[in-house]
């Protein structure tokens, strides 16, 4: 049994870290700002579910783990918001997504 | 997000109004502070002292930001939320997928587009709630929410395809019936 939880806790892990690469690998090859974004939110959504998730069958059934459901439900709360305000801010500051270019004007408002 | 909205909207506030700020006040000093004692396990005066600091800090900040005499939103949701993050949880895996192929070609090729995603029918909370949704999914990126309308910056055609059908919107909406 322990054996088990610490064989998927290590594939969680593993799993993990291979999101939050491809997340930094997306950030670097993406055109934009906006597809880099896109990149980089698959290691703070899926890298993060699952290295939080690795952890906690470390843990086990303990206070740490109820912190760390905690601390994953925070993360999940707060990077959209995050995001949300990056993109906003970029494009008050002017920086048009290429998305818009191929779009014709007044198609989207 | 719009800040005239949160003070408009009745739909998703309720329930907290009648209670006075002072008291309201006292109620979260006395949660954070419960926080705090649970989160660090330590009652040495300088940790506690720290704690008490830090809830006077957070006090200060929200009362700045108009939380105690503005109307508060309560959730309602319960259970449903729960299987609402179930469903969510998988489509972050599965556009995680995507967009992990996308990233992990030889070549990047990407068309990136923009959808308008009129979520009118929606409370304000709800719609707070798809728009995050909508951030937290690889692949799909709220840009702005104005008027009930989101502009939504898709990675690829499928995904802007995926929102528009409304599968996550319907879910959403589903949430705030009660």
């Amino acid at each position: 049994m322990t054996v088990l939880v610490e064989i998927l806790s290590w594939v969680l892990l593993t799993l993990g870290g291979i999101s939050v690469l491809i997340g930094g690998i997306g950030a670097l090859r993406m055109p934009d700002l906006y597809t880099r974004m896109h990149a980089a939110s698959v290691t703070d959504s899926m890298g993060a579910m699952l290295v939080l998730g690795g952890i906690m069958l470390q843990a086990g059934w303990s206070l740490a783990t109820i912190k760390l459901i905690t601390i994953l439900l925070f993360l999940l709360l707060t990077s959209p918001t995050s995001s949300n305000a990056l993109a906003s801010a970029a494009l008050l500051a002017g920086t048009r997504p290429i998305a818009e270019a191929k779009q014709e004007p007044g198609e989207v408002q | 997000m719009s800040a005239e909205s949160s003070a408009a909207d009745s739909k998703g506030a309720g329930g907290n109004t009648a209670r006075p700020a002072y008291l309201r006040m006292l109620l979260l000093a006395l949660v954070l502070m419960a926080t705090w004692l649970l989160w660090s396990g330590f009652f040495k005066p300088l940790l506690i002292g720290l704690g008490v600091l830090s809830c006077a800090l957070t006090l200060y900040l929200v009362r700045r930001m108009d939380f105690f005499t503005r109307e508060a939103f309560t959730l309602h949701y319960d259970f449903r939320l729960l299987r609402f993050w179930v469903w969510l949880g998988r489509e972050i895996v599965l556009s995680s997928l995507q967009v992990a192929r996308v990233v992990l070609r030889r070549r990047i090729e990407v068309e990136p587009i923009l959808v308008d995603i009129n979520a009118g029918n929606l409370s304000t909370v709800d719609q707070v709630l798809l728009g995050n949704s909508i951030t937290l999914t690889p692949g799909t990126l709220t840009l702005d929410m104005h008027e009930g309308r989101l502009r939504v910056h898709a990675l690829t055609a499928e995904g802007a395809a995926a929102l528009e059908e409304g599968e996550m919107q319907r879910r959403v909406a589903a949430l705030g019936r009660r």
